[in-house]
């Protein structure tokens, strides 16, 4: 959506696209929970029909029912009209909190500490992170937690400590040099996004995204300090923001100057491809951001574009695959991704049942929805579990992180890792 | 007539714990099935999640006059859902349950609220077969299913939804229960009362549960893809398979608008110039298969087919049904609203029929892509248009008309698959006459006396 479009403003046909045939229920987690229509993507398209006809107003009801959607796009691969559903949802999340359904002043405290300050500037971010990480490194988390701190926080905040991710020692760019050059011939240049969470959570996952890209002929070029790129703005209703940062970004890569600009967080990934209809309406940045949508790849989509190089380092390990929703309903990138894990030699990888299913992370639907969300990691771990493999592979931070947590709820003796990771480590292997 | 008071509460008070819900945000997506167009917000929607909690709310409903509409999924083609004004929505989706497989007499008993493609896995996990499988079946519910008598791609052969009912739990308007049928291949005590129920749209009685014929699986299965330069050499290859008697499962066919809508989406290369695809598929025993499969090849291509494939092997079997199965799919993105109609004709008259289509088309400025059932003469003419243009809507209509009067007058009928419902119930005395409307009037006053269950659909009582 271009910034400032509501339901009521935009075109018509997009919500007129919902033919109600109703494909879409089997597919969607909220309504497999509930089979209540209102919590299916037919019926919240409805009512964002409502709202754009003037027959409902922005509601509280119609502000949780958003919220309550996990924006993982299942409906949008089972429907046979091809609704663009992600801009709808966008669109009526933007209304909700335009119309200040939900406003309440510690979401306001919370919202304007995250979305507005931390989310757009990324050195703060990392000082935040860097915090964390003292705090965990110290030993005081693990003090806290022998003496049950945790347990003195009012309910929400304990679950929310539970959830505090591992920071890593160093972030990306102090993993990654702003340019680094492939031994070979180089065949292609490339921008690499570091990310948000990725870069303090996974930046190790940076580093073997930069490695094999470096193995497949690629020139990289990682700057330092990059902004978030608005998705979580875009998701949660403040589509001002996103485009803000959308601007930012391109000013940051110039997408003229690159053969692909590559990201390997498929949330990101996503949103990053839709620059262009967020800022249609710019005079300035319009062409350039519809460039910058055609160079945008998802790191596995371009390594099987450029026909990546076979890996020679063996890898014995049984591997199932969960499809992050961004990828394969976002992007609907499938394929890629499994051929990676197949060209390694020695790996097997297991069908997971229900891969395309959300695992409830969905951005911050396990922070806000924690109970769909912990439904959702059972199932996923469950289905885990069925497939009796050791590693589970994906690649989007926070399934990573949800499924993680889930694992460790049930102290599994199973890892989670991406598959650049696994190609990363068959190529260093060769060297052995 | 609206409701004295809150009825709502009414309702709360007179059926206890029963879910009930009242909000705008709550009954506006219940105010539509898969219909175009049509829409009406109830006074409430309920879900029950018994036989007993469907007995309270009839009860209930006949006490106060209230009228109501049940509903499975929603995903019927002819508003047969749709509320109706100051009346509740009676919704089942909660009672999915498969309650029996039953291997020894090869039947399957769930609630109606049970998925349709639920109860096809079911059967298959025992090794057998429920055949019925309308486009929708992957949310379409068992209950709707029976309630309109749904059809599906197997039709000429395996028969419809009506061939598969061994017997219904129903409920009766007042919240009278009765079950009709069982599990008996041959029973003659007296009317066979479930028939009445089957494709009575939710009129007579509310369907609680549903008891189901099994078959078992065909062993092997062959699928064959045909294209023509003529719609009439389509339909004389389908007339010589049968009249050498071999009955295939699908006898599948798109028109020249379908082909090319379903190339332009899906680019698979089919030839933008064909007038006529032909999907055809033989199953059952392996031998008979392949016997069948090479006469029907023969045929085809006697019959004038410019090209013919035959699938090897299952994936290959999959790629050719994917021109078939993207069709809707494909012309549901060309435009803004999509009217799936389902006109039937005696098969003979096929061709005939798809080219008065094309005709009707022309004449009315309107883009329609054909494409449906060859083997069972049941055509899905679709209509690509918009609701908000009303000069178009006007000429839709119009057309629309034309074409039920054409299949009508070649033998056919109003509708195949998808029911009477509110779309077509301006066209149902022009199809069976006045005599038979009078004799569905009779019949449901008799189970009915108030009309309070899904009143107007079909029929309207007074005529």
């Amino acid at each position: 959506m271009s910034s400032g479009e509501t339901l009521a403003s935009l075109d018509y046909s997009i919500l007129q696209q919902c033919m109600h045939c109703g494909l879409c229920l089997p597919t969607c987690p909220t309504y497999d929970a509930t089979k209540n229509e209102q919590h299916s993507p037919r019926g919240r398209i409805s009512l964002m029909r409502a709202i754009a006809d003037g027959r409902l107003a922005p509601t509280r009801g119609f502000g949780e029912e958003m919220s309550y959607c996990l924006g993982c796009l299942a409906c949008e691969t089972a429907c046979p009209a091809g609704v663009d559903y992600a801009h709808l949802f966008e669109t009526a999340r933007a209304d909700g909190e335009r119309a200040g359904v939900l406003d309440h002043p510690l979401r306001r405290i919370v919202r304007g500490l995250t979305l507005k300050f931390l989310f757009t500037h990324p050195r703060c971010l990392r000082m935040a992170g860097r915090l964390l990480w003292l705090y965990q490194a110290s030993g005081l988390q693990k003090l806290a937690r022998v003496l049950g701190l945790p347990r003195l926080l009012p309910n929400r905040l304990r679950e929310l400590e539970a959830l505090t991710p591992i920071i890593l020692a160093k972030f990306s760019h102090q993993l990654i040099a702003p340019v680094e050059n492939p031994k070979e011939k180089r065949r292609y240049r490339v921008g690499l996004l570091t990310g948000c969470v990725q870069d303090l959570v996974f930046a190790d996952i940076n580093r073997d995204t930069a490695d094999v890209l470096l193995a497949n002929g690629c020139e990289v070029v990682t700057p330092p300090v990059q902004p978030c790129c608005g998705s979580l703005h875009a998701h949660n209703g403040d589509p001002e923001t996103a485009a803000g940062m959308a601007r930012r970004m391109i000013d940051l890569f110039n997408p003229a100057s690159f053969d692909a600009i590559v990201t390997n967080a498929a949330g990101c990934g996503s949103h990053l491809k839709n620059y262009g209809r967020l800022l249609d309406g710019d005079p300035v940045y319009a062409n350039r951001a519809r460039e910058w949508d055609r160079k945008v790849k998802d790191i596995q989509e371009w390594l099987v574009e450029i026909g990546f190089r076979t890996p020679k380092g063996v890898i014995r390990e049984r591997v199932t695959y969960h499809e992050a929703c961004h990828l394969c309903h976002g992007q609907k990138i499938t394929r890629q991704p499994r051929e990676i894990l197949r060209s390694i030699p020695g790996l097997e990888l297991v069908e997971l049942p229900e891969s395309t299913w959300c695992c409830g992370s969905a951005g911050v639907y396990n922070l806000t929805q924690p109970e769909t969300a912990m439904a959702l990691q059972k199932r996923k771990v469950g289905h885990i579990f069925s497939t009796q493999v050791r590693v589970v592979a994906t690649s989007n931070p926070g399934c990573h992180l949800q499924i993680s947590i889930g694992l460790a709820r049930r102290q599994a003796d199973v890892r989670v890792d991406q598959p650049v990771s696994l190609l990363a480590r068959a190529y260093r292997l060769e060297k052995d | 007539m609206a409701f004295p008071g809150n009825l709502t509460a009414a309702l709360r008070a007179g059926c206890a714990g029963l879910e009930v819900r009242d909000q705008p945000e709550e009954l506006i997506p219940y105010s539509f099935d898969g219909t175009a167009v049509l829409q009406q917000l109830p006074a409430a929607v309920v879900f029950a999640k018994s036989t007993q909690e469907v007995v309270s709310v009839l009860r209930w409903s006949a006490l106060n006059k209230v009228p109501v509409v049940t509903r499975g999924s929603g995903t019927g083609l002819s508003g047969g859902s749709v509320p109706v004004p100051g009346g509740i929505v009676l919704c089942l989706s909660k009672m999915d349950k498969i309650l029996e497989v039953d291997a020894a007499n090869l039947t399957l008993r769930a609630e109606s609220g049970a998925l349709t493609a639920t109860i096809s896995g079911a059967a298959e996990k025992a090794g057998l077969f429920y055949p019925p499988d309308p486009g929708s079946m992957k949310i379409s519910t068992i209950g709707g299913n029976v309630a309109e008598n749904s059809g599906g791609l197997r039709g000429l052969k395996y028969g419809v939804t009506r061939d598969y009912v061994m017997g219904l739990e129903v409920v009766l308007s007042g919240g009278e229960v009765i079950w009709t049928g069982n599990k008996c291949v041959k029973d003659v005590a007296g009317y066979t009362l479930r028939d009445l129920f089957i494709g009575s749209e939710g009129t007579l009685g509310v369907i609680t549960q549903v008891l189901l014929k099994l078959i078992p699986p065909p062993a092997a299965r062959k699928t064959m893809l045909a294209v023509y330069d003529d719609m009439e050499k389509a339909a004389h290859t389908v007339s010589a398979i049968i009249a050498a008697k071999i009955i295939p499962c699908t006898l599948e066919f798109l028109d020249r608008v379908t082909i090319r809508c379903v190339e332009d989406y899906a680019k698979i290369g089919l030839p933008r110039d064909a007038e006529a695809i032909l999907l055809m598929e033989t199953d059952g025993h392996p031998a008979a298969v392949e016997m069948e499969a090479a006469a029907m090849e023969k045929i085809a291509r006697e019959n004038g087919a410019r090209s013919l494939k035959t699938a090897a092997h299952a994936a290959e079997a999959a790629s050719l049904a994917t021109a078939r199965r993207s069709a809707f799919s494909a012309l549901a993105r060309v435009a803004p609203t999509t009217i799936l109609e389902d006109a039937t004709v005696p098969r003979n008259c096929l061709p005939e029929m798809i080219g008065f289509i094309q005709e009707v088309g022309k004449k009315h400025r309107l883009k329609i892509g054909t494409f449906g059932h060859m083997g069972d003469g049941n055509l899905h003419p679709t209509f690509l248009t918009d609701e908000k243009n009303r000069d178009e809507m006007h000429r839709v209509e119009a057309a629309m008309q034309e074409i039920f009067h054409r299949a009508v007058e070649l033998g056919g009928t109003i509708t195949g698959e998808h029911g009477v419902g509110l779309a077509k119930k301006k066209f149902l005395e022009g199809a069976v006459g006045r005599e038979n409307v009078a004799i569905m009037r009779r019949i449901k006053l008799a189970l009915d006396p108030h009309g309070l269950l899904n009143p107007g659909k079909i029929f309207d009582l007074s005529s």
